[in-house]
């Protein structure tokens, strides 16, 4: 489902070159020469290299970077406040790189719109003025602006505060009015440049589980750029990582974390705190072998244990939902005893999860029990694989494996 | 010692061509100005001087009280002035000097309404352009250190001795603060509003009107206040070409060696340099 959802901006191959011999640097950026190399030739700087990417429709998509990689002014060629120097910009079917001004002045009024590190906020204005400002600039009715104003400024939860001054509200309210600025003009697109980051931590987060309800509800194309890759996992459905201009990867927050495609990805995953992002999905193990509780008695069952080298195995009925699982020496007493069926050895109070559930949501489950986590599928019932209790806590923990049991090992001996 | 180059004979013969070629210009430039200088004084001395006063204090009041002008909090703000308008302009009054107090505050208020009609634009063109920056600033450096004893001489030149030349020596003297401060004004507006106007679609125009303008306010007003003490600063020097006020009197006093008129008119300016000092900074601070 996912994949169908309409392209709504495309950048090809976009360039941006910072200095005044542009066109020459760009001739040497073509032919593979360094960035180092043309400044010194050109002294022009390459901001932007060669891009592309695609955003879809009703997604966050997180442009992340450290300072000086180039996100925030790749953000703003995406609206031309920046003039890329070559590559092409689409927005829908159109390319805003061939846009004469005055179509630009209509796509900023009426399609995209910008949420600012700093705000950007009119001092000498009220907030009701404040966010009605974009419906100003493009000349709708007093009336009318302040109407949708009054609306975006409910909408981030300012309702109230109407004829308040910027001056007189805090950090994170300020962005709330920049944010309802933004959304006052219903434009199909958000630009937001580091929206959060000037904020203290505590506002920051709840910003963002604001902006997901936000989103949840208006479902609008949102470009978001940050230097937080917490903030990027959190928010992105999709992240690029930029390093000097450079998209170094573009994925899911699961994607990059589990498979950083070059080195600076993945040093710069290494400090995320993956517990709240890997899920089971990621972590089960796939290839597992079942009982099933109806063809199989004992005697199979403990056939299938040896023949893969394990003593427990889950089971499932012959719908294919998973009841829970058999120990092999439980097994061996069955049959001893002649029994035909595994029915008594089943242990049926197993932890069990669906596969969207992350590590920190799982490793409360592994107390007191020594069960592995079975993974099953919402609707069926089906067991779609198994968490070993090891792998959770290397997860949790960033141990190896031989550090576990060795700890283990000292603590055993205390 | 002898002359290597006649720098002041080229001027000279420029100013006389100038002269000559657009005296037409120069008589309605003297037209306009004489009438709007009489009219005005007329007008104001038409009206009784206690009605005048009133309305100095209660604008004096008001400009430092602002909103709270019907509360305690703005009778401690405003009341300090206000009191000092009337005891200062009834003191005017009692010394015989109303009339040419009159003169000098209608030749301020037309000098320093001319130079904010050229200044306040031109800092706009030179806050927006560097060129025109580079051209301009020079030129208010020269206008500044130049004595303005020097500004006399072509006035009286283009415009005989009278009002005239007064208000034009006055509003070359005064004029660079206003463009300076303009300038100034709008190259301080943060960048990120401005580049938030951008992103919403604001032409040039909306950026200046609805964001670089407002927020240069503040300046822009302190440019104001600086244009009117420089204004008042002048009225003496101004007197010597013809100007009639506060500023002859003194004039009169120097010349006729006569301590007693050149304190009590020295003392007028005083008086009214507070008062129009006060109320225009407090409009200044005021959001």
């Amino acid at each position: 489902m996912e994949e169908k959802r309409k392209i709504k901006i495309k950048v090809e191959d976009l360039t941006l070159i910072f200095g005044k011999r542009k066109q020459e640097a760009l001739a040497l950026l073509e032919k593979g020469i360094s960035k180092e190399e043309i400044l010194k030739k050109t002294k022009c700087t390459v901001g932007v290299n060669k891009v592309s990417f695609e955003i879809k429709e009703g997604e966050i998509f997180v442009i992340m970077g450290l300072s000086g990689s180039g996100k925030s002014t790749l953000i703003r060629c995406l609206n031309r406040l920046n003039e890329p120097t070559s590559g092409k910009v689409f927005f829908d079917d159109h390319d805003i790189t061939r846009e004469t001004n005055k179509e630009l002045l209509e796509t900023r009024r009426t399609q995209m719109s910008m949420v600012f590190q700093k705000f950007g906020l009119l001092p000498h204005r009220t907030i009701l003025e404040n966010a009605a400002f974009g419906l100003e600039i493009r000349g709708d009715e007093k009336q009318e602006r302040e109407e949708k104003a009054l609306q975006a400024l409910e909408t981030v939860g300012l309702k109230g505060y109407e004829y308040q001054y910027p001056s007189e509200m805090s950090g994170g309210m300020q962005q709330r009015v920049g944010l309802a600025r933004a959304l006052a003009n219903d434009p199909e697109v958000l630009l937001m440049d580091e929206a959060f980051s000037a904020l203290d931590p505590l506002i920051k987060s709840d910003m963002q589980d604001e902006l997901l309800a936000i989103q949840n509800k208006l479902q609008k194309t949102i470009v978001f750029i940050t230097h937080d890759l917490d903030e990027a996992m959190k928010i992105g459905d999709r992240i690029a990582i930029m390093k000097d201009g450079v998209v170094e990867q573009i994925g899911t927050a699961e994607d990059i974390l589990t498979g950083p495609a070059t080195e600076y990805v993945e040093a710069f995953v290494n400090k995320v705190d993956r517990k709240t992002i890997i899920t089971a999905e990621s972590l089960m193990f796939k290839k597992i072998t079942l009982v099933q509780i109806a063809k199989d008695g004992p005697k199979g069952s403990i056939r299938k244990m040896r023949d893969i080298g394990v003593d427990i195995l889950p089971v499932e009925d012959e719908k294919r939902r998973f009841l829970g699982y058999v120990w092999l020496r439980d097994l061996l007493e069955l049959e001893k005893e002649k029994e035909m069926s595994i029915e008594k050895a089943l242990k049926k109070n197993v932890p069990s999860v669906y596969k969207s559930y992350s590590v920190e949501d799982m490793l409360p489950l592994i107390i007191g029990t020594k069960y592995p986590l079975a993974v099953i599928e919402e609707d069926t019932g089906k067991l779609l694989g198994l968490i070993s209790q090891t792998s959770l806590i290397i997860e949790a923990t960033r141990f190896e494996k031989e550090e576990i049991s060795e700890l283990k090992e000292r603590a055993n001996e205390m | 010692m002898e002359k290597l180059i006649d720098l002041g004979k080229y001027i000279e013969i420029g100013i006389n061509k100038l002269e000559k070629n657009f005296s037409g210009l120069w008589e309605a430039i003297d037209g306009v100005i004489s009438w709007t200088v009489d009219s005005m004084n007329d007008v104001l001395l038409g009206i009784p001087f206690y009605i005048i006063i009133a309305f100095v204090a209660l604008g004096a009041y008001y400009a430092n009280a602002g909103k709270s002008a019907f509360k305690i909090e703005g009778l401690k703000k405003g009341a300090g002035l206000a009191v000092f308008a009337v005891f200062g302009l009834l003191l005017i009054f009692a010394m015989g000097y109303w009339e040419e107090s009159i003169q000098t505050t209608t030749l301020v208020i037309v000098s320093t309404l001319i130079a904010l009609l050229f200044g306040v634009p031109l800092g706009i063109v030179a806050a927006r352009s560097t060129t025109a920056d580079v051209i301009i600033r020079p030129i208010l450096d020269l206008m500044q250190t130049m004595p303005a004893f020097v500004y006399l001489i072509p006035a009286i030149f283009f415009f005989s001795v009278g009002n005239t030349p007064g208000v034009v020596a006055t509003v070359i003297f005064s004029l660079p603060p206003a463009v300076r401060l303009t300038s100034l004004g709008i190259r301080n507006v943060a960048e990120d509003v401005i580049e938030a106007g951008r992103a919403f679609g604001a032409t040039e125009r909306q950026i200046l009107f609805k964001i670089q303008l407002p927020l240069a306010k503040p300046t822009i007003l302190a440019g104001i206040n600086q244009v009117i003490l420089l204004a008042l600063s002048m009225v003496v020097i101004a007197s010597m070409v013809g100007a009639k006020g506060l500023g002859s009197i003194v004039y009169q006093g120097i010349q006729q060696n006569d301590i007693a008129k050149g304190f009590e008119s020295g003392l007028g300016i005083v008086i009214l340099a507070i008062i129009l000092d006060r109320t225009t900074q407090a409009i200044a601070k005021k959001k």
